[in-house]
């Protein structure tokens, strides 16, 4: 059962992790579409899942975030990610390859390229 | 969209982008009357009456990238299909009140689904907004309200993975309870 004393709990134990992600560096971000278009086509979950792996993998530098119609609604869900001045767009997406875009690009560096738009046009 | 929770995800999108500081969200089911209602109530920017008369139209829409807008019309189409109604009300700089009746035994009438994923979602998404939840099984009812949390966090955000993941557990526990309370109460 969920209590209020837990959430509580939660505060005490976040303060020196909060100060480390203020000072993360060489941030990434991750941007989900959330319009009508990619809601029916299955964002929630995709977006549920980047949230939970990186939750789990502690990655600290990655920011996610949600946004309107990206204008290509027949490709959604739609899933860009920048990093420096690089932008890649993940298209038909699926919490599967949600997985493996956090574990191949977010952490070890490597564009998953045949979910790329690149590849699906 | 396969379930209602999809929908409000959807229709709250439209509260946020007409810069709400406060949504409610109210889910309620009464099964004596064989009714689920749906409102979405909003502070934000609001609608001209012109613009509020084209709303359910789907070849209306704010959006710049494309020329259609279907959110509101899939709403309104869900809810017909059952034998249910939709009702609409703006007002510039007031706000903007949605709601959804359906019949709730109707083979169309949709699951409402995972509405702990759509306020988690939300949460996400626009942590410094208010957000009201209200889910009522005929008379039971339980209620989340993310600026009371905002209390008891102080400087954690509610964006936080941890604070996120028991919100959603909390309105999963919630929301049974109701239900389940209330089959008790029958017997």
């Amino acid at each position: 059962m969920k209590t209020i004393e837990e959430l509580k709990a939660i505060r005490e134990n976040m303060s020196d992790t909060l100060a480390m992600r203020n000072n993360a560096e060489g941030s990434i971000r991750v941007v989900v579409g959330m319009a009508t278009c990619g809601i029916s086509a299955g964002a929630r979950p995709v977006l549920q899942t980047l949230a939970q792996e990186i939750n789990k993998r502690h990655l600290k530098n990655v920011k996610l975030v949600q946004t309107g119609c990206i204008g290509i609604c027949r490709l959604e869900p739609i899933v860009e990610v920048y990093i420096g001045n690089e932008k890649t767009t993940y298209v038909k997406m699926t919490p599967e390859k949600a997985l493996r875009v956090v574990n191949d690009h977010l952490v070890n560096r490597q564009v998953v390229t045949e979910f790329t738009i690149g590849a699906a046009e | 969209m396969k379930e209602l929770s999809l929908h409000i995800l959807d229709i709250v999108q439209n509260s946020l982008r007409a810069g709400a500081s406060l949504v409610q969200i109210m889910v309620t089911i009464d099964t004596r009357q064989d009714f689920l209602r749906l409102k979405i109530e909003d502070n934000g920017c609001g609608m001209t009456e012109d613009f509020l008369q084209q709303v359910t139209d789907p070849f209306t829409t704010t959006r710049t990238t494309r020329k259609v807008g279907l959110g509101i019309p899939l709403l309104k189409e869900a809810a017909e299909r059952t034998g249910g109604h939709f009702i609409i009300q703006s007002q510039v700089g007031v706000g903007t009140m949605v709601e959804a009746n359906f019949v709730y035994r109707h083979i169309d009438c949709m699951p409402l689904g995972d509405m702990a994923s759509t306020m988690m979602i939300l949460i996400q998404g626009s942590p410094e907004v208010d957000f009201i939840y209200e889910y009522s099984f005929n008379e039971r009812s339980f209620l989340l309200k993310t600026a009371e949390l905002r209390e008891i966090l102080q400087h954690v955000p509610l964006d936080e993975p941890q604070v996120l993941k028991w919100i959603h557990d909390f309105v999963q526990e919630n929301e049974g309870l109701v239900r389940e309370g209330n089959v008790n109460e029958n017997n």
